[in-house]
């Protein structure tokens, strides 16, 4: 295990991702935050007092926080620390499973995406999500599968051949699939169907596009790649990104939030977290003393 | 579940321990309890290979007369030698059709309900009610259809169905005093099958991976639209495969329908009259017909619905084997 | 708007289908159920299960000899069904990769397949012709080709449960395989090879179409196996199709005894295999 400190030494001298030009204009959030106050302004998604349970075990237990525009958010922390459920709860996927149910508010743009008048079908088609394993719909074709949301959705497409160009070039997958379209999404490699999910999910211009440990099924070439596609798409598209991987989240995030037995430990820029963490639990976790 | 099969054999250390087990008595012990085992399991190929030898025996008689050209002649008097036994296939595959329509919109709702919808409390008793419907024996179905459900249907459906649908000629003509007839025996057939075409379609649905639907949900789909697309397109082969197993089940199924057919040997257009099936046909004279040869053709006619049925059983079975190879299918069907 | 509500309206019918599909689905059974309780339940008292039935027109009298007859058949089913079923299926489970245990699979998947009277005819064509006669023999033979698809398959699947940590224990003790088998993965598979054989059993029980001309039906006490023999479901029949009001009573009497006597066996199976995966 690397220090943190190794890591970002790494990452400043050759890593993919460069962060310099990113800190200057994150500066008033980091003052903000360090301050304790909640980004309100800047924040696209605020959490509040947020609680889960599957059946009566309570896997997150009253977790704030608040999602910032157009940035990356990481979630970390040790495996069934509930990083997985809080952002299942961000688009009401939760409670999909048998037996869960949420309690607490989550606002997206201000308005509580559990308010009961508020259809979660509307939710998910606004907080588009990537799943740990890839997903492709095998009976679709890799073109079907990028307009498969826009078509359940009953949005009309007028050019939908230079809508999948887009989107496919948007997650980083064009060149390799131009030529087989109409093959069967299943057909790809796991990095490349983990990238048509992408796609999928980025073709219904969401607003917050959560990603559930999406790389853990990839290799680390398929890694790398997905890695520098989050980079890119955080710049217009919120993310938020669990993962077990300290190392990915430093490389990918602007923040990061450390969750420990279903409780936010801690939450702060990326770079804060992993070099000064403010809590001894963080410290130990990002050291690789436990977990 | 899977499970690696060890060849337990090479893996025994080599000690021998005389007083045990003698000279070689493993191996030997071992090679007797496999080839006595597999005699026992080759019994049900052998018992197979027996039935088709036998039937074709007890049924050459018929072959060599009529062949099979008989199965699509209209005339039927054994008294007089004359075996058309065309209003006992019509019979046969009309009542299974009939069951098939019938029972195709609610087994799939059943199996989509029971597979997707129902909260948790409710999925296992209603399967486990599902289950048991499928145990009832079929003499009681029988009993129930004969003094219940048919004089409901002569009561109550069938005056609404001459009311409504009475232009088609399907519902035409006076019904049996005791309402039974080919409608009836549809009816109860549907009701039969109903368990086995819900309970495997069932089965092949819940075998769709969760990511699948999560997938779908997660672009903003309502709950039925993340059935349509995450769930139905992957398992048509095996929602087909159930039907057609339903569908092998209603062709041979015997007792309820015997009870309730009305048992003649005539095809009419209408509904409501009776008419009989190849099995209730052999259930009612198989065992009172002395004449060689009339016995011949029931058993022909045996053969024909054995040959039926087993093609329909081995197309529904590679039909649902399909599904599972879904790529990662949550279990193995 | 109106996509939206197009989506949730269609979302809306096509859930209300599935629960009206299933309400629809168990009036059925609900009815048969309730059918056979109520009209059964009047018919049930002490002479019935022992008395032999009555001539028409006389009152009272019994399904003894069915009763009887039934239990003699699925024990002779049984002597042949149980030993042989058992054993094929421990070899499929134990060593039945291979083509030929594909072919016994295949095979059993098939016969479970077929319809029941043609094993009716298949046993008449070999037994009752020969002995001239139906007999309690054809009849349990009969029922136990029935049986044997149920119980190859599911003592195979429920023996493959055992978990191989056991094989291993008893082979790394020295012993041989054979005796691994009949000493441990037997006794630990007992309850699975319980299930299977009730469920066969419930299925032979209530079976009636191979019956009607291999076992017959006789309105006397008899255990001869060379003799006709009456059986619950048979009565059952004979009853039904008579059309005296007496009988009919008699009918669902014999169908209440026969119901809860399959889903007893039923159930019980059922709560055989989940004790067991709760235990594991």
């Amino acid at each position: 295990m690397i220090t943190a400190k190794q890591m970002f030494q790494l990452r400043d001298t050759g890593g993919a991702v460069a962060i310099s030009e990113e800190e200057a204009p994150l500066s008033k959030e980091r003052i903000l935050r360090s301050q304790g106050e909640e980004v309100g302004a800047l924040g696209k998604m605020q959490v509040k007092d947020l609680r889960a349970w599957f059946g009566k075990t309570e896997i997150i237990k009253g977790v704030s926080l608040s999602v910032a525009d157009k940035r990356v958010t990481a979630i970390i922390g040790p495996s069934g620390c509930g990083k997985s459920t809080f952002i299942r709860c961000l688009n009401r996927m939760h409670e999909v499973v048998p037996k869960a149910h949420v309690a607490g508010r989550v606002l997206l743009d201000g308005v509580d995406i559990y308010d009961r008048k508020i259809d979660p079908v509307k939710i998910r088609s606004r907080v588009g999500m990537v799943f740990q394993r890839p997903n492709p719909f095998p009976t679709m074709s890799i073109r079907e599968n990028v307009l498969a949301g826009l078509k359940l959705n009953g949005v009309k497409v007028s050019r939908p051949d230079e809508l999948v160009e887009q989107v496919l070039e948007q997650a980083a997958l064009w060149g390799e699939v131009k030529d087989i379209l109409n093959r069967s999404g299943a057909s790809l490699s796991g990095g490349q169907q983990q990238r048509l999910c992408i796609a999928r999910a980025l073709a219904l211009k969401p607003e917050i596009l959560l990603m559930d440990e999406p790389c853990s099924a990839l290799d680390p070439i398929a890694t790398s790649r997905i890695e520098e596609l989050i980079h890119s798409i955080g710049k217009v598209c919120t993310i938020v990104i669990v993962t077990h991987n300290m190392q990915q989240a430093a490389r990918v995030s602007q923040y990061t939030a450390f969750f420990y037995m279903g409780e936010l430990v801690e939450f702060n820029d990326t770079d804060i977290l992993f070099t000064k963490p403010g809590n001894q639990r963080t410290e130990d976790y990002i050291t690789g003393r436990f977990g | 579940m899977h499970q690696t099969r060890i060849n337990h054999s090479k893996e025994v250390p080599k000690l021998e321990l005389g007083e045990h087990h003698g000279k070689g008595g493993r191996n030997f012990g071992d090679g007797v309890f496999k080839w006595m085992s597999a005699v026992f399991a080759a019994s049900a190929v052998f018992l197979l290979a027996a039935m088709v030898i036998q039937m074709t025996r007890a049924s050459a008689l018929s072959i060599q007369r009529f062949g099979f050209g008989f199965l699509v002649e209209r005339d039927w008097n054994p008294v007089q030698e004359i075996f058309g036994a065309f209003p006992f296939v019509f019979g046969t595959v009309v009542s299974s059709v009939i069951a098939l329509l019938l029972v195709i919109p609610i087994a799939l709702g059943v199996a989509i309900f029971l597979s997707e919808l129902a909260p948790g409390w409710l999925t296992k008793p209603l399967s486990l009610l599902v289950e048991l419907l499928a145990a009832i024996p079929s003499i009681v179905y029988g009993l129930w259809g004969m003094f219940v459900l048919a004089p409901w249907l002569l009561k109550t459906v069938y005056p609404i169905l001459t009311q409504t649908l009475g232009f088609l000629p399907l519902f035409q003509g006076v019904p049996q005093g005791n309402g039974r007839g080919m409608l009836a025996a549809g009816i109860v057939l549907a009701i039969m099958i109903l368990p086995t075409v819900a309970s495997v379609s069932r089965d092949v649905m819940a075998s769709v991976p969760k990511g699948y639907r999560e997938g779908v949900l997660a672009l903003g789909a309502t709950r039925w639209e993340t059935i349509r697309v995450a769930v139905l397109p992957n398992v048509v082969s095996g929602i087909v495969g159930a039907i057609v197993l339903g569908f092998g089940r209603a062709l041979g199924e015997t007792m309820a329908v015997t009870m309730l057919i009305g048992n003649r040997a005539e095809i009419s257009a209408s509904l409501f009259a009776p008419a009989a099936t190849i099995a209730s046909m052999i259930a009612n004279d198989y065992s009172g017909a002395s004449d060689e040869l009339y016995l011949s053709v029931l058993a022909e006619l045996g053969l024909v619905l054995f040959a039926v049925t087993l093609i329909l059983n081995i197309a529904s079975k590679l039909l649902v084997w399909r599904v599972g190879r879904i790529p990662g299918a949550e279990r193995s069907l | 708007m109106g996509v939206y509500q197009r989506r949730k309206f269609v979302d809306g019918v096509m859930r209300s289908w599935c629960i009206l599909a299933t309400l629809f689905a168990v009036i059925p059974l609900f009815s048969l159920l309730a059918y056979v309780l109520l009209k059964g339940v009047g018919g049930l008292n002490w002479s019935f299960f022992i008395e032999l039935p009555k001539p028409v027109g006389e009152l009272g009298g019994g399904i003894g000899n069915a009763l009887l007859g039934s239990f003699v058949l699925l024990a002779i089913a049984s002597i042949f069904g149980i030993p042989v079923g058992v054993f094929a299926g421990v070899y499929l489970s134990e060593f039945g990769a291979n083509p030929f245990g594909k072919l016994v699979r295949f095979c059993a998947d098939v016969m479970s397949g077929v319809p029941s009277i043609l094993i009716g005819i298949f046993v008449y064509t070999l037994v009752v012709l020969p002995m001239r006669s139906p007999s309690a023999f054809a009849g349990g033979i009969a029922l136990g080709i029935l049986m044997l698809p149920t119980i190859i398959r599911t003592t195979e699947e429920l023996i493959k449960l055992v978990p191989n940590s056991l094989r291993e224990a008893g082979l790394a003790l020295g012993m041989a395989k054979w005796r691994v088998i009949l000493r441990v993965v037997l006794p630990a598979g007992m309850s699975g090879i319980a299930t299977g054989v009730m469920l066969a059993i419930a299925r032979a029980f209530g079976e009636t179409a191979p019956l009607l001309f291999t076992a017959g039906s006789y309105p006397f006490w008899s255990v001869h196996l060379n003799k006709r023999i009456s059986s619950l479901p048979v009565q059952i029949y004979e009853y039904a199709g008579s059309p005296y009001e007496e009988w009919h009573q008699q009918a669902w009497a014999a169908a209440l005894v026969l119901v809860v006597m399959v889903l007893i066996l039923n159930l019980a199976a059922k709560l055989l295999t989940s004790s067991r995966s709760h235990a594991r």
